[in-house]
């Protein structure tokens, strides 16, 4: 890779939409871009769902390999190239946390979680997208909130939650629905930091 | 299932939070029904939002290398931007910055062009190459570009060939009277840019021709392209 890295990382200026019209025609170094962007945010959500730094790392590379696989298949108007990414590592973490049956059942929203990691190389992107993600939860009513991070962290399939918080499926269909539909609009509000934008994105 | 019923599984399958069963229910509807997927984009937007709120340690160093190394083993890269032999590592940089900025000006417009998108691929790969080399000629054949800088570095990008028989390669060619010059071989699949090796100077030919794999010294077969520099 030592000639990879003369080159200065020659997709930088791209947007991830472009990088993955790269992959999806087989250009291994795009992929290596869109792991250089994605990977530790993809590796943060595969250890939150699995707490298993092997199956974590399993679920990433399956995910990335999907992307690799079927990047041809990836429509820019229906999803961010991110969202569609982490959309295929979350994929695999689901399975997975189903087939080990590793869903956990104590409450998922973790203050104590490792932040003496946080690094220099921790693209400050990430940091202010997740503190951004972070605020508009705590802002959804708690019920909402619950159903989306048990669904989504926690792997649990609609029918599994409505039986573990005694709630019929169509009191968790709604939950989930208001959650994610109030989710969507706090994330869409202006917050006043947004002046902050990440180099190689188009949104 | 109902239509209804299968409409009010968007939250759940955003979240990736359906048994499979009703995943693949809800799949075949989706390919039915334009309101899901529009609803099914929004949702979805959200819920990958929620991959972004997590905290963790950065994954092991060795987890990108063990990436590309599977993905190259399931796909070859049939997009050199390195060809094999030794080049000079500017025009490598150049040519992938010829396609690169030519793919990002394709992705930004993209909707809906989906079907004339090797068209403007191939104008906006001209444009491109231009942008990226000042001073460089480009000069525009059927199949392709090929970008002369003023020292000769050359760069040859092909749209549209299929990707070379099994035990075959592509091989490219300087040729300037005499003997054609072995210029790098390349697999061909999608668009293909590749760096020459040797120095293209006014007046010569750039030749392709298929060869056996891993390239020969001098050409066997006729070649199937020829643009004049």
């Amino acid at each position: 890779m030592r000639e990879y890295a003369a080159m200065a990382r020659p997709f930088a200026h791209l947007s991830d939409e472009a990088v993955v019209a790269l992959v999806a025609r087989s250009d291994s170094e795009a992929l290596a871009e869109l792991y250089d962007r994605f990977g530790r945010v993809a590796y943060g959500l595969a250890l939150r769902m699995l707490r298993d730094e092997k199956l974590a790392e399993d679920a990433v590379q399956e995910g990335f390999l999907t992307a690799w696989r079927n990047a041809d298949r990836y429509m820019p108007e229906r999803a961010k190239a991110s969202t569609w990414l982490l959309t295929l590592v979350h994929r695999r973490a689901v399975d997975l946390v189903r087939r080990e049956d590793r869903r956990r059942a104590e409450p998922l929203t973790e203050r104590g979680e490792p932040a003496a990691t946080e690094s220099a190389e921790d693209d400050a992107w990430l940091r202010f997208e997740r503190e951004r993600v972070q605020a508009a939860l705590r802002q959804l009513p708690d019920q909402q909130r619950e159903a989306l991070e048990l669904a989504y962290y926690g792997g649990f399939t609609q029918s599994e939650l409505a039986e573990r918080l005694g709630q019929p499926v169509g009191t968790i269909k709604s939950r989930m629905f208001a959650g994610l539909a109030r989710l969507r609009e706090l994330l869409a509000e202006p917050n006043g930091e947004t002046a902050w934008k990440p180099t190689h994105s188009t949104t | 299932m109902e239509a209804n019923a299968l409409h009010d599984l968007t939250p759940a399958y955003a979240l990736d939070a359906l048994d499979p069963e009703d995943a693949r229910a809800y799949e075949a509807h989706l390919a039915r029904c334009e309101r899901c997927r529009d609803e099914l984009a929004a949702l979805t937007e959200a819920a990958g939002a929620l991959a972004l709120a997590t905290e963790a340690p950065p994954p092991p160093p060795d987890l990108r290398a063990r990436i590309l190394q599977e993905a190259q083993r399931e796909r070859p890269n049939v997009v050199p931007m390195r060809p094999r032999r030794l080049v000079p590592l500017a025009a490598a940089a150049a040519v992938a910055a010829c396609v690169a900025v030519a793919l990002g000006i394709w992705a930004g417009s993209l909707s809906s062009k989906l079907d004339r998108r090797d068209a403007e691929l191939a104008r906006q790969q001209r444009v491109a190459a231009i942008l990226a080399t000042p001073g460089a000629r480009t000069i525009s054949f059927a199949r392709g570009t090929l970008v002369v800088a003023k020292n000769g570095e050359a760069a040859l990008v092909v749209h549209n060939l299929e990707a070379a028989p099994h035990g075959k390669t592509y091989e490219a060619w300087i040729s300037a009277g005499g003997t054609p010059k072995a210029a790098g071989t390349f697999d061909g699949g999608g668009v293909v840019a590749v760096p020459l090796e040797g120095s293209v100077k006014p007046g010569a030919s750039v030749l392709v021709t298929e060869e056996r794999s891993g390239g020969v010294d001098t050409p066997t077969q006729k070649p199937f392209l020829s643009v004049r520099s």
